[in-house]
């Protein structure tokens, strides 16, 4: 509000106090979440100082739980990016878990019929596969949406049940490998071709992955024209059109993208961690995913740090239940709480006079 | 195994009682589904309060059928369920009517914390078995089990039917419906008749939020009849799609309620006279209706017939 009044230039040192607010707001959203879910595990009638010592020594307390938490930390990012994107030109896109297991899926098929080629071919193919099964299934909803007018929240929600349905037919029948007893699942994809390790660790080269596609989207948000386009849509689809904007072919090309991200995540899932296709391949990254999108505030870079935030918290999930005899959902409780609180904390902005900048010059 | 007597006429038979059986979470997740968008909100966060309203029924009916009897226990785990819902719904109401907040977005959360509540609360109860609901038995006449198992009616269904009614007529004729019609279709023109939004709309979601509990309850004391963390499949968040099926019509929702009931019902029927194959492409049923009835309902250009007018623009 200052700066429009104002005739001194913006960059005035008095701004800091604005810059703050959207850190120190999702900050106390998170502390407050922190505090509720501290009360909640002292009911449960476990010391709540003791569980948040275990979630960090799990998490984030040894290199051996680094690990851990990175390799969770690789599907998040990639699958926050299926929200992200297309949450900046307005869309609520929440079908992540369909396109993660699309990818999944179609990452397996073409391991299996490329198995013989070299292993860096086969790697790229997959992923590939994974990229355009992905992309196509959250383009039909960007589809939908601009060409039909279908709201693209429950269709996208809808398609999750109806991929899961899809790979569930194909394991169990078409690609269903006999041998593999406990539950119905694809062949295995050859060793050879599964996703490399980083530098001798246990962290797989889906972590790159994940990065990368997340630096390549902010850059592609933040700097570019096609970004500066998906920023005008979202906040004023009218002015868009009225400027010239093919509102229609960016629908369909952002939903590409940030399907092909999730479906990027899910040939990560079988290519770097399951090395076939079963029900494992949805174990909720694709709804974390959303989680991250949201207290990343749509926006890529930060997906990154919170995607290894929210990596940790799962890693430390068996823990919990290990060491304070809490339930496995006791995980979930606490990112329900954290979601929650983050989306509070969004009707707080311009609330508290301390963001306020003072008038320059004063 | 009389299935397989009557051959493929067990078939129609089996949809039919999959239908009756499995059309009751429908009609009370999209009456509450209904009721909550024609104040216009939506709330997505109906499948978290199915489930614990599933998880808290289950729950209760188990913990109080040594002092309350068998009779009584299920109907207390109904009530209970109901209460639940009303909780999630408050907070929904609470934090979608902040400014700035998407009334999606915290449906989303409220589907992981409710869900996460109801798994955590629920983690004892998956092996107990509690008692369950009784049932109407109005095939009795015919010595034909299939038969029999088709025509037995829970009462929550006919509590879900006569819900279905009251609602139309609570829309249609009272000053109460009014005051929410208004509401929805034009907050500013609510306002200036001196009703109180945010009351109007924290009473419907969170009545709304109530009855999608009962459907959890069905679920749980009556079919399937038990609890586990997979129970209730989506029921909650198609219900969203199942209200723009209706119209935003409690009596049309009876009708999609009973379509998607059928539809859930088709594989197991075909499983039952031995149809293996595609399977699970049958479980996707109810989705592709779903999808298939958004698309031909939707345009780009018009908004829907019936839509309350402060639906999806943050009004």
């Amino acid at each position: 509000m200052a700066t429009t009044t104002s005739p001194v230039s913006p960059s005035a040192p008095l701004r800091w106090r604005s810059s703050l607010e959207p850190i120190l707001l999702p900050f106390g959203a998170l502390l407050a979440s922190l505090v509720i879910f501290g009360l909640f595990c002292a009911v449960a009638g476990a010391n709540p100082f003791a569980v948040y010592g275990s979630i960090y020594r799990a998490a984030f307390g040894s290199w051996f739980s680094w690990q851990n938490t990175l390799q969770r930390a690789a599907p998040l990012m990639l699958a926050s990016l299926c929200t992200i994107l297309p949450a900046r030109m307005g869309l609520v896109i929440i079908g992540n878990e369909g396109a993660l297991v699309m990818g999944g899926v179609a990452a397996v098929a073409m391991g299996l019929w490329a198995g013989s080629l070299p292993p860096a071919v086969v790697v790229f193919l997959m992923a590939l596969a994974g990229i355009v099964a992905g992309g196509l299934w959250i383009m039909a909803v960007g589809a939908l949406r601009h060409y039909r007018g279908v709201n693209e929240t429950i269709s996208s929600l809808l398609m999750n049940y109806i991929a899961i349905a899809l790979m569930n037919h194909l394991v169990g029948g078409p690609l269903r490998d006999p041998s593999f007893l406990s539950k119905p699942s694809s062949f295995a994809i050859d060793e050879a071709n599964m996703l490399g390790r980083l530098f001798g660790t246990r962290i797989h080269f889906g972590l790159v992955y994940g990065i990368v596609a997340c630096l390549i989207a902010y850059i592609l948000i933040q700097r570019t024209t096609l970004g500066f386009s998906v920023r005008t849509v979202g906040g004023n689809p009218k002015v868009a059109r009225m400027v010239g904007i093919a509102v229609g072919k960016l629908t369909l090309l952002i939903t590409f993208l940030a399907g092909s991200c999730a479906g990027l995540a899910g040939m990560v899932e079988v290519a770097a961690v399951h090395g076939r296709a079963n029900e494992s391949l949805s174990v909720g990254y694709g709804y974390s995913g959303i989680l991250v999108a949201f207290i990343a505030r749509q926006n890529p870079a930060a997906a990154v740090v919170m995607a290894i935030l929210l990596g940790g918290i799962l890693a430390s999930g068996s823990i919990l239940q290990r060491s304070h005899n809490l339930p496995d959902a006791t995980v979930l409780v606490f990112q329900g709480i954290v979601f929650l609180l983050i989306l509070y904390s969004e009707s707080l902005y311009g609330r508290f006079d301390f963001f306020r900048d003072r008038e320059a010059g004063e | 195994m009389t299935t397989e007597a009557l051959g493929w006429w067990g078939v129609p038979l089996a949809v039919v009682a999959g239908t009756l059986r499995g059309s009751a979470p429908f009609l009370f997740v999209s009456l509450g589904e209904c009721l909550t968008e024609k104040s216009g909100k939506i709330n997505l966060g109906l499948e978290g309060s199915l489930l614990m309203g599933a998880m808290s029924a289950y729950a209760i009916s188990f913990l109080t059928q040594n002092t309350a009897g068998t009779i009584v226990a299920p109907w207390l785990g109904v009530l209970v369920a109901g209460f639940a819902g009303l909780v999630l719904g408050g907070i929904h109401a609470f934090l979608a009517q902040q400014p700035r907040v998407n009334d999606v977005a915290v449906g989303i959360a409220m589907i992981i914390f409710g869900s996460g509540m109801a798994f955590y609360l629920g983690k004892p109860f998956i092996q107990p078995v509690a008692p369950q609901l009784p049932a109407f038995e109005l095939g009795n006449w015919s010595s034909n089990p299939a038969i029999r198992a088709a025509l037995k009616l829970s009462p929550l269904l006919l509590l879900g039917i006569l819900l279905a009614f009251a609602m139309h007529w609570f829309f249609r004729a009272t000053r109460w419906g009014l005051f929410v019609r208004a509401v929805g279709d034009n907050p500013d023109a609510a306002r200036a008749m001196a009703i109180s939004v945010p009351k109007v709309r924290a009473l419907c979601i969170m009545a709304g939020s109530f009855f999608a509990a009962l459907g959890g309850a069905y679920l749980s004391l009556y079919y399937p009849g038990s609890w586990t963390e997979r129970i209730s499949s989506g029921q909650g968040l198609m219900a969203v799609a199942l209200v723009i099926f209706a119209k935003w019509n409690p009596l049309q929702c009876l009708l999609a309620a009973f379509l998607f009931g059928g539809a859930q019902a088709i594989g197991p029927a075909l499983q039952s006279v031995g149809v293996q194959s595609n399977y699970y492409l049958w479980n996707a049923a109810p989705y592709v209706l779903t999808l298939g009835i958004m698309i031909l309902t939707s345009s780009p250009r018009r908004t829907l017939a019936g839509m309350p007018g402060a639906l999806g623009t943050g009004k």
